[in-house]
């Protein structure tokens, strides 16, 4: 009996040992270990087997059958190990072979400007509302302090509807509309389509946009002004930008400036991008005139306001160095691809 | 507006600053300086040189041999000008001096050129005699200066001092964007006030002495204003025996650095005034005055009127026109007559100075269509008071320059004379408008200058009426404002009420919009809001459309541009079309922008705007691929229930048999489609092209970024596939209704899994399979439920004639 454990001890052992895949380990437990098996058969002629030598014939059949099970468990580890290395190797893959991408489409590079300038007056606690682009020219010109015949409308250049009806020169109508509402304190910009009566060229374009801002409330002042563009010029073209503000006139403010950032290709030092001069003019805008405030039905004395205009298109050509105007309303894909 | 800096010196002499600092400074104060150029760039040791021998070159005809003495010594230089002798003085420009053109006058180099010692056929030459194009000007501005030769100088001009200097070009002009309510600083008067009060030096404004013989201007002339609304004021003074003839030098160079060519001392002093005083006046010749008499009135409806420049020029009746006794002499404020002009053998003139109505002279030279220096001035609306302080200066000039004897006296017509403003001071409004902290004295230390006066009594500053555009408190503000400086206001952040920075619903919505087509794989495109009256056509739109209702621009750029557009489809097309030619494969495009839909025509209020959300696209993809797209955008927007589909969307623009109108809660809210190929041709597409449109304040009305989760399902779904042959004509869409219809609360989904037609299915006929799927919120789903359900939509499904397949 026990020359026959001891031989299929070393049988199953050998077997095992030459096994190259998980199946043949299988049949081998199947074929020893299973209900058919081998040592399965041992046990069952146990009962040939004297009853006091039984316990000690019952050990060694444990024995061999542990043995047998774990040198099984042990080459199977082995096997798989070697089985996911082999798999591993096998599916290596070439990973400079072209990305397989989604094809995502583009903004506009004045959506994306318009985008930046939201986000920072967001931020601020503006609201951004929106206006007529067709409009009468009580709001385009009367209501901004701009009567009939005054020479700014010729300036202008305006589209004509009608006598009453224009398309709208400037989004600071906008202001006056929200002005009539009569909702104070205001802290709004209004982005919107603009008109003039320009022949299209690199830098003209009778259709543009522009970005109203305005501000009502008490005790507004021209230093807010100053500091509320001096943080939308940091925000918009890097921290280190510097603002002038040059006396200026519109109708509609008083006192009024043009605004000039340092030129963000050379920093102020004067370069072919800024003319020589190392600033850039990038807006105009002043205090509210207290006219277009009591027009409005918002008493001068008790409020103050400022308002500026910036033109979307001057933004993005400047920030994105793009040289041509007609390239923003042709809508090239080469061209709208690269933003 | 451009001035020679020196011109400004004469009324502010101790401004002392380089041409960078002046430009700079004024800039910051408001006196916007655009350009300047410096009239001595690239001069370089250039001296008064006198001729004292001349030789004929040995070897060369054309060359002369010059001895020059230049005060230290005498040097030679040899050269091949031809108007040169003995005893001439020379601008000599000496060896390693530069000048700053060639001779020719043309194109000059940016750097000057330089001159070096050098050998002409053999004979050694120290340097180079200038003429004036050499020397960086031209004989517009020096009259005196020969053509084609070197400029020679007085026989007073000293030897050896330095030539740039006597010819006055160590001077810079400065060319000034004045703002339209700035009237007074169209004048180099007023520049040189604000130079003075920016750099807080004395201003010394021309002084006007009485001028005039003792006659009287009353026994030669008569003067009659018919319409004082249109000519506040008329100012006449006549000069006679007049001597015409070349200005002084001082003047010429002035007026030419002004861009002013000199013409006679009368015409260049009028020139001269108008740009010291801002203020046009006009010559007539006495003795082509009928009458002895001006009159002042409006002109005859369809009349006509040559003026000066021998143009015929349209009139009506709301042109002001100058007449004399008999005719038209000149339209006010724009151009004198041919009729009236003066001549070389005047004698006897009358000098006019008037304040016209700025308005109506702008209209006016609009409608005749001439704008002169003059009309530029009076439509800016003048100062009355400023027409006769430059009349007086006119007469002083002619009297001090001996042009002429000025007649006593002075005709003046005006009516109501213009008074000081008052403007009430208010300091501590003042402060608080710009967020300074300034004293009183400070603020009236900045009046000073400005001739602003501050009347203590009153606590009002009186307003000079040249500054027209100081009318209130603000207005006072800006000129604290100006020169304390805005560089040193205060830099701060508005505080007080807070408010919320936000986008409105439109705009958030169209954000999204914008997200889901560009992860569709479009990209954004912006196309003109007005368009061609003939895209109509080009787009097969019937005459009777409402799309033809337009709005139309009074005065377009163009018919291309004449129209506002009442659908995207023209500049999304365009758009493809653009990129199709360019051979640019798989375009996707989309839009964000209005249409213009007039309420009523003709048009007597604001349109309907509508945004429309536009894709457009061309290459991969097909109609299916765009009604993802849409209903991507629709579900993002929370617009979550069924959209149905009407093939009957009778758009003449679409394919018949590939359309759509979108419908959401019974509401159409767009449409979709191929285009038409005749419409693809049109726009030179060469490919299928398929589009959506979808109305946004629709999308807006059913939109909502509202979100409540429901669980995920704890219980088990059954899903039961049904495949059925039914008429080609039926669509899935009916079928997808019976489902919905009868599948109840037990109905989850059900997804189109097969479609087929052809082989082994009768023709006419196609195959169409559909798994669906059921399932209960609160137990395990059995048989005998969902067999209910199917039995009733399976009935369904055969009352419309669809069989089943087994």
């Amino acid at each position: 009996m026990k020359e026959t454990l001891q031989k299929i001890r070393e049988e199953a052992m050998k077997q095992i040992q030459d096994s190259e895949a998980l199946e043949r380990l299988n049949e081998i437990r199947i074929n020893y270990l299973g209900k058919k098996g081998e040592l399965t058969t041992v046990l069952k002629s146990m009962k040939d087997v004297a009853p006091e030598d039984r316990p000690k014939v019952g050990q060694l059949v444990n024995e061999t059958r542990q043995a047998i099970e774990s040198f099984l468990e042990e080459t199977k580890k082995k096997l798989a190990a070697k089985a996911r290395e082999e798999q591993l190797a096998r599916e290596t893959i070439d990973v400079t072979l072209p990305a397989k991408k989604n094809n995502v489409g583009h903004r506009h590079p004045n959506t994306i400007a318009l985008e930046e300038v939201e986000r920072i007056f967001i931020g601020m606690g503006y609201e951004v509302v929106e206006g007529p682009e067709v409009e009468y020219d009580e709001y385009n010109f009367e209501k901004l302090n701009i009567p009939a015949n005054h020479p700014a409308k010729d300036e202008q250049d305006t589209f004509y509807i009608n006598n009453e009806i224009v398309l709208r020169t400037q989004t600071s109508p906008v202001q006056v509309r929200v002005m009539e509402k009569g909702h104070l304190p205001i802290r709004m910009i209004a982005p919107g389509r603009v008109f003039r009566s320009d022949e299209v060229d690199a830098t003209h374009s009778p259709s543009f946009h522009q970005i109203e801002g305005l501000v009502i409330d008490k005790n507004i002042t021209f230093a807010d002004l100053k500091g509320t563009l001096a943080e939308f010029a940091k925000q918009l073209f890097g921290e280190n930008t510097k603002v002038k503000f040059r006396p200026h006139h519109f109708p509609f403010t008083e006192p009024s400036a043009e605004v000039d950032v340092t030129c963000f290709k050379c920093g102020g030092s004067g370069c072919r991008f800024c003319k020589g001069s190392g600033w850039i003019e990038i807006l105009g805008c002043g205090m509210v005139h207290p006219r277009v405030l009591e027009m409005c039905g918002i008493n001068p004395e008790e409020y103050s306001g400022f308002a500026f205009g910036v033109g979307l298109e001057r933004i993005a050509l400047l920030k994105y160095e793009i040289d041509d105007m007609r390239l923003l309303y042709e809508n090239d894909t080469r061209f709208l691809k690269q933003f | 507006m451009n001035t020679a800096l020196s011109w400004i010196k004469a009324y502010v002499p101790d401004l002392t600053c380089t041409a960078q600092e002046y430009t700079d400074a004024m800039t910051l104060s408001g006196t916007k300086v655009e350009g300047y150029t410096s009239l001595d760039k690239n001069l370089d040791k250039i001296v008064v040189g006198q001729i004292e021998k001349i030789e004929k070159h040995p070897d060369a005809n054309k060359l002369i041999i010059c001895q020059v003495n230049i005060g230290s010594e005498i040097i030679q230089i040899v050269t091949g000008a031809p108007n040169v002798k003995e005893g001439d003085k020379v601008p000599v420009v000496l060896v390693g001096g530069c000048v700053a053109g060639g001779h020719d006058g043309g194109p000059m180099p940016e750097n000057g050129i330089k001159i070096k010692k050098g050998k002409l056929r053999g004979v050694e030459s120290f340097g180079m005699m200038c003429s004036i194009e050499e020397l960086g000007s031209s004989r517009e501005m020096y009259p005196e200066a020969p053509e084609n030769g070197i400029y020679i100088f007085d026989p007073e001009a000293p030897v050896g001092a330095d030539a740039v200097e006597l010819l006055g070009l160590h001077d810079h002009v400065f060319e000034y964007e004045i703002t339209s309510n700035r009237v007074d600083c169209y004048s180099v008067v007023g520049i040189a006030r604000e130079a003075a009060a920016t750099f807080r030096k004395p201003f010394y404004p021309p002084v006007v002495k009485a001028t005039g013989n003792s006659e009287n201007i009353h026994d030669y002339l008569q003067v009659e204003v018919e319409d004082q609304e249109l000519c506040p004021r008329y100012c006449a003074r006549m000069v006679k025996n007049i001597k015409l003839g070349p200005s002084p030098k001082w003047m010429q160079r002035r007026l030419a650095a002004s861009g002013i060519r000199p013409i006679n001392n009368i015409v260049d002093i009028t020139n001269y005034v108008m740009e010291e005083y801002g203020q046009p006046m006009h010559a007539y010749d006495y003795d082509r005055i009928a009458d002895h008499k001006i009159v002042v009135k409006r002109a005859q409806d369809n009349t006509e009127f040559e003026t000066l420049d021998k143009q015929v020029r349209k009139l009506d009746s709301s042109i002001l026109m100058i007449c004399d006794g008999e005719k038209e002499v000149g339209i006010a404020g724009i151009m004198g007559g041919e009729n009236s002009k003066i001549t070389d053998d005047v004698t006897t003139m009358v000098f006019e100075s008037a304040c016209f109505d700025g308005t109506n002279i702008r209209l006016s030279a609009k409608k005749v269509g001439l704008r002169t220096d003059a009309s530029g001035k009076f439509e800016k609306g003048l100062d009355p008071n400023n027409a006769e302080a430059a009349i007086n200066r006119a007469c002083q000039l002619i009297e001090e320059l001996g042009c002429g004897e000025v007649v006593g006296g002075m005709i003046d017509y005006y009516p109501v004379k213009r008074e000081e403003r008052r403007v009430p001071f208010d300091p501590e409004y003042i402060n608080r408008l710009l967020g300074t902290n300034l004293t009183k004295e400070e603020m009236l230390s900045y009046f000073k200058p400005l001739e602003l006066v501050y009347d203590e009594t009153s606590g009002d500053i009186i307003v000079p009426t040249f500054r027209q555009d100081l009318e209130r408190k603000a207005d006072i503000a800006e000129e604290v404002a100006r020169f304390f400086g805005y560089d040193n206001i205060p830099t701060t952040l508005p505080c007080g009420e807070a408010t919320t920075g936000k986008l409105s619903f439109k705009l958030r919505i169209e954000e999204v919009a914008k997200n889901i087509a560009e992860f569709c794989g479009f990209s954004q495109a912006m196309t003109y809001s007005f368009e061609s009256p003939k895209v109509f056509d080009k787009l097969l739109i019937p005459e009777e459309s409402s799309l033809r209702k337009v709005i139309t621009i009074l005065n377009p750029l163009g018919e291309d541009y004449s129209i506002m557009r009442t659908t995207p489809l023209n500049g999304m097309l365009t758009s493809l079309s653009t990129n199709y030619n360019r051979r640019n494969k798989n375009v996707r495009l989309y839009e964000i922008g209005n249409i213009y839909l007039p309420k009523k025509l003709p048009v007597t209020e604001l349109p309907d705007e509508r945004t429309q959300f536009t894709l457009g696209m061309y290459g991969e993809g097909d109609f299916f691929t765009m009604k993802g797209v849409v209903e991507e955008f629709f579900d993002k927007v929370g617009m979550n229930e069924k959209i149905h589909y009407n093939p009957n969307a009778q758009k003449t623009f679409l394919h018949p048999g590939r359309q759509a109108e979108i419908i959401y809660k019974d509401q159409t809210v767009g449409y979709l489609g191929e285009i038409h190929p005749t419409v693809a041709e049109n726009y030179g597409i060469g490919e299928r092209v398929y589009i959506a449109v979808i109305d946004m304040p629709y999308v807006c009305e059913y939109a909502t970024f509202d979100r409540k989760y429901a669980g995920i399902a704890k219980y088990p779904s059954v899903t039961r596939d049904i495949s059925m042959v039914m008429k080609k004509e039926i669509l899935v869409g009916q079928v997808e209704e019976i489902i919905e219809k009868n599948g109840g609360k037990l109905l989850e989904s059900y997804n189109l899994f097969d479609i087929y037609e052809g082989a082994q299915i009768m023709a006419g006929y196609k195959s169409v399979a559909y798994s669906i799927t059921f399932r209960a919120a609160d137990h395990t789903l059995e048989d005998k439920e969902v067999n209910t359900v199917m039995d009733k939509i399976l009935n369904g499904l055969t009352a419309l004639g669809i069989e089943l397949r087994k």
